[in-house]
This record gives C-alpha cells, sequence and structure tokens, in this order.
C-alpha cells in the first residue's frame, strides 16, 4: 500500500532531479518534460501494487527515458508499442538505476534546468513563471491564480517564455567552476525574485505559497551545493524573513511595521534554522549580498524586544552591503538604521540625494514621510505620503498610509478648530 | 535499562509539511509523551534542523570542518551529546576537544529545532 499523498510528495520532490536528468539526455525541455509526464503516470499505476521504489527520482528518470525512446522509436518506424504489462524492465528497473545515478549527477542537472528560466532576454516575471512550472510543476493554473492574471494569459506567458529560452541555448557541457559561479548566482537572484513574489502578496494565500516553494528550492540548492556561504545565505534570509510572516498582516490584512509585530508569533523553527545557517555561512569569511542581508535579519531575530535591535550593527551591515552591492535601495535601507542611531534628520539627509532616482518608489516617500512626521514637519510627511499612496503596490500598503494620512488630517482639523473663533 | 530511539524519515517531506500539518503531528506526539514523562519513563526527545544546518568535524590530525551531514556509511552512530552554546564556533571548540579526548571517526554538529528536557532519570548503563 503506498499513499497517494506520499506518491504526489514523492513525484514534486523527484521533480527538478528527474527533469534535470531527462533534460540532459534529450537537450529538449519539451520531451524532458513530456517522458516525465509519462514516467509519473506509469508509476501512479505501478507504486500502489509495487511499493515505493526506493529512489523515486532513480526511477522516474529511467522509466521517462525508456518512454521517451519507446515514443522515438513509434515515431520512427510506426509500429504498435507493447502494451503496458508487457514492458518487463519497469520492476527490476531501479537497482541497476541506483547504481549509476548519485548525488553528483544531479548537481548540475538541477542547476542547469533552475539556469535556463534565468535566461537575461526574459523579464523577472516570465523567469519566475518558468521556473514554478518547469522546476516546481505547478499547474498553469495555480500560477495563474498566484499572479492574479488570467490562465489564458498565462499559458502564453509561459509558451512565448518557452520559445524564448530555445534548447540551443543552455549548455550541456558539465560547467567549469567560473561558469557554475555565475549559474549559481543567477539562480540564486531568481529564486529569491520567487520568495518576494510570496513575500510582498501579504494575505493572498495563492501567492504566499510562493515563499514556501522558493525556501523548497533553495533548500536543494543547497544540498546539491554544501560548502557555498551565499546559499547558506540566501536560504537563511528568507527563512529569517518567512518566520515573521504570520506577525506581519493584522486580522483585518493591514500591515504591521517590524516595531509593532507580535515577536511571538514568530516562527522559532524557523529562525533557529536561519540562525544555524547564517552562523556556518560567515565561517567561510567569504561576504556576499545575501549572507549580509541574513544577518541584518539575525539581528532583528534576536532582539526579544525592538529595544533590543542593535540598529549600530545593523548600519553597520548596511553600509557593507552598500559597497557590495551599491544601489539607491540599499542606501535607502541604511538610512533607516541610520534615524534609529543618529535621529531622523540624518536620515532625512542620506536619503535626499536619491529623490530623483526613487521618485517612482513607494517606499522613499513612505520612508520621507515618517522621518518628517518624526521631526513634526506635517505639511512635508502629508506631501510625501500622498505621493506614497499613489505608488503604493498593495491594498495593505495603501492602507498603511492611508493610517497616517487620516491621522494628519485628524491632528490637522484639530488644531484649526482649536485656534478658530 | 535505558533505551535510545532514534527518528528516521524523509527530511524533504516532513520539513515541507505547513503549520497546521506540522502542528497536528507535533501535538499527537505530544499526547504520547505527557504520560510517558508523567511515569519517569522519558528523558529528553529533540527534534534536529535538517541536515543542510549540518556541519562535522572530521577526527583527522589535524580535524577538518566539512560543510553538511555524515555521509559516510562505513561507521555507525554510537552516541550523542546535547550542549547550550553560544554558536557554531563554541559547539566545534567541544567537539574538538572531545575528539583529543577520542579520535578516530567524526561528530556531526547539527542545531535542534526542538528540545524537550523530559523527566529527570536516574543514570544507567
Amino acid at each position: 500500500m503506498t499513499d497517494p499523498a506520499w506518491i504526489a510528495a514523492a513525484m514534486t520532490g523527484a521533480r527538478p532531479q528527474a527533469v534535470g536528468a531527462l533534460l540532459r539526455y534529450f537537450r529538449d525541455l519539451e520531451t524532458a518534460e513530456e517522458a516525465f509526464q509519462d514516467a509519473c503516470l506509469r508509476a501512479l499505476n505501478t507504486w500502489p501494487k509495487n511499493g515505493p521504489p526506493r529512489d523515486p527520482a532513480a526511477w522516474l528518470i529511467m522509466v521517462g527515458r525508456n518512454a521517451a525512446l519507446d515514443g522515438v522509436r513509434k515515431r520512427a518506424r510506426q509500429t504498435q508499442l507493447p502494451d503496458e504489462a508487457a514492458i518487463s524492465d519497469l520492476d527490476d528497473v531501479e537497482d541497476r538505476v541506483v547504481e549509476r545515478i548519485d548525488g553528483s549527477d544531479y548537481r548540475d542537472d538541477v542547476l542547469r534546468l533552475l539556469f535556463i528560466c534565468c535566461h537575461p532576454d526574459l523579464p523577472a516575471p516570465q523567469q519566475i513563471a518558468l521556473a514554478l512550472r518547469i522546476v516546481s510543476g505547478l499547474s498553469v493554473t495555480q500560477i495563474a491564480r498566484a499572479f492574479l492574471v488570467g490562465e489564458a494569459a498565462m499559458e502564453q506567458r509561459i509558451t512565448r517564455a518557452k520559445a524564448r529560452i530555445g534548447a540551443g541555448d543552455a549548455a550541456f557541457e558539465t560547467p567549469g567552476p567560473v561558469e557554475r559561479a555565475e549559474r549559481l548566482a543567477a539562480v540564486a537572484a531568481m529564486l529569491y525574485l520567487v520568495f518576494n513574489e510570496g513575500y510582498s502578496a501579504g494575505d493572498n494565500t495563492d501567492r504566499a505559497q510562493l515563499s514556501g516553494e522558493a525556501i523548497r528550492l533553495t533548500r536543494l540548492l543547497l544540498r546539491l551545493y554544501q560548502t557555498e556561504p551565499e546559499v547558506m545565505g540566501l536560504l537563511a534570509l528568507m527563512l529569517l524573513q518567512h518566520a515573521r510572516a504570520p506577525a506581519r498582516h493584522d486580522a483585518d490584512g493591514r500591515i504591521v511595521l517590524l516595531d509593532d509585530q507580535d515577536r511571538g508569533r514568530w516562527d522559532r523553527k524557523l529562525i533557529a534554522e536561519g540562525l544555524a545557517l547564517i552562523d556556518k555561512a560567515l565561517r567561510h569569511r567569504r561576504p556576499g549580498a545575501y549572507q549580509v542581508q541574513a544577518a541584518i535579519a539575525a539581528l532583528h531575530a534576536r532582539a526579544a524586544t525592538p529595544g533590543d535591535t542593535d540598529w549600530a550593527q545593523i548600519e553597520r551591515l548596511y553600509a557593507n552591503l552598500e559597497r557590495l552591492t551599491p544601489s539607491p535601495v540599499v542606501t535607502l535601507n541604511r538610512a533607516v538604521a541610520v534615524s534609529k542611531v543618529a535621529g531622523p534628520q540624518a536620515a532625512l539627509e542620506m536619503i535626499a540625494p536619491l529623490a530623483e532616482r526613487l521618485s517612482g518608489y513607494f517606499h522613499f516617500h513612505g520612508l520621507t514621510g515618517g522621518l518628517n512626521l518624526e521631526l513634526g514637519r506635517h505639511e512635508a510627511a502629508r506631501v510625501a505620503f500622498d505621493k506614497a499612496i499613489a505608488l503604493a503596490n498593495t491594498a495593505a500598503e495603501a492602507a498603511h498610509i492611508r493610517q497616517h494620512l487620516d491621522r494628519l488630517a485628524a491632528d490637522h482639523a484639530t488644531r484649526s478648530g482649536s485656534s478658530g473663533p | 535499562m535505558l533505551y535510545a530511539l532514534l527518528c528516521y524519515n524523509d527530511e524533504d517531506t516532513v520539513w515541507a509539511w505547513d503549520k497546521t500539518q506540522d502542528g497536528e503531528v507535533m501535538a499527537r506526539l505530544a499526547q504520547v509523551r505527557a504520560p510517558l514523562e508523567k511515569a519517569g519513563k522519558l528523558g529528553p526527545s529533540l527534534r534536529l534542523l535538517p541536515t543542510t544546518a549540518a556541519t562535522t568535524l572530521r577526527k583527522s590530525d589535524p580535524p577538518l570542518v566539512i560543510d553538511g551531514p555524515y555521509a559516510e556509511t562505513k561507521e555507525q552512530l554510537l552516541g550523542f551529546y546535547i550542549v547550550d552554546v553560544a554558536d557554531l564556533e563554541e559547539a566545534l571548540g567541544v567537539a574538538r576537544l572531545l575528539a583529543d579526548a577520542n579520535p578516530g571517526g567524526a561528530y556531526e554538529i547539527r542545531p535542534l529545532a526542538v528540545y524537550n528536557p523530559g523527566a529527570p532519570m536516574a543514570a544507567g548503563g
């Protein structure tokens, strides 16, 4: 007896390795995906009868490969295939395969599969959609629902993305160290995009699940590349941010800022794992952007109350991050830490030069408003919040700014009321 | 007689459980644990973090620190220690002291996700 939930989980778990290996054999994404589908159909017939195989990925690769080769032969000869029962190698296939396929073969297969989704010609939303379809095996319906677009539109987006990457572009030779590092960096960036899709979704559950999927794939990547500090850093960053998810929104779906979150609702298991991973990564003394961001998230996770936060250390880490990956958004984040250490005026001075480049960025105006509010400059705060609300990406972000504006308006009314005749 | 019950399962599956699933399993286990603990039959129980969080100290000369779990199959699990330390570096320090006292083999240093101290138990052996 093999329970259907176990079969589904085993297929999802084995998918990146299996499709990756089949892609190496056939050098064609469409064929690899079809072969995997075929193997899954046969597994649904065979596993409940014969019990689960010891290595589901190896089973699916061998059976998928045979099925696809049969298909090729069938098309070539136009002859009848033997029926299912006559295919004798389904049962005893496993032991032989297990000897031939071990962990080190999977490494580059999985990396290649993830990497073809990161084609530089593809805009980020297409990379994400493609990865969720090909690597995670989510249905077009599931992906469309997560992105709040129609199914037909998503189908078209994925088809177009697949056509664009073509099969010829992916390098099938075993990558050298430099190329492998480049692939890892591109894949890490793409996985973080998937994570952020879910993270920024708030309480939209279909999309919020993307964070969990990104964590699952990053864990797989780390298992394959155990000594890469940036992969440790990326997984730590995701886990530490994801740990705060239960406290990030109130019952009405409104954003709760870090300082106001109920820290008792943070997921301690995820925090423990994140802290352990960042500890491991830092031992390598090969700093990178994910490790630094994870170290910042770790300082928040370690603070029992907002008052315990080591803002001075966070400010130093953001200064590091600015050196590693200079960007106005990083400077903006550093300014938040500066406001805690040196006050709102110092932070405003730091972000003033960014005004032009970040004029279309929600968080720039939100922070400008917040800092002016702290300084008691209500008119400047109102102007900034007005700009922010027009640029809000989600209903929750808009509602958060609305609260500030309403409070400012009420405050203004009270004051003009008391000074009136 | 004291026994250790060692838990094996597929970590990908277990760590993919959502909060509800995880909570249900933990609640069922807590129900099993409670009466055993009350009867003084259950000592410490714990849940390890995934193998991706592990570091291994190979007890060669000099000892070698390797990322990841202990992957060899020619040695067997002979025992374990629980230590309460500030970070991985301090845990590795303890492992090095133990390695000096007892060379050969390896220590896998795996952080814990959950620790239940259980009932105090008499030393056995």
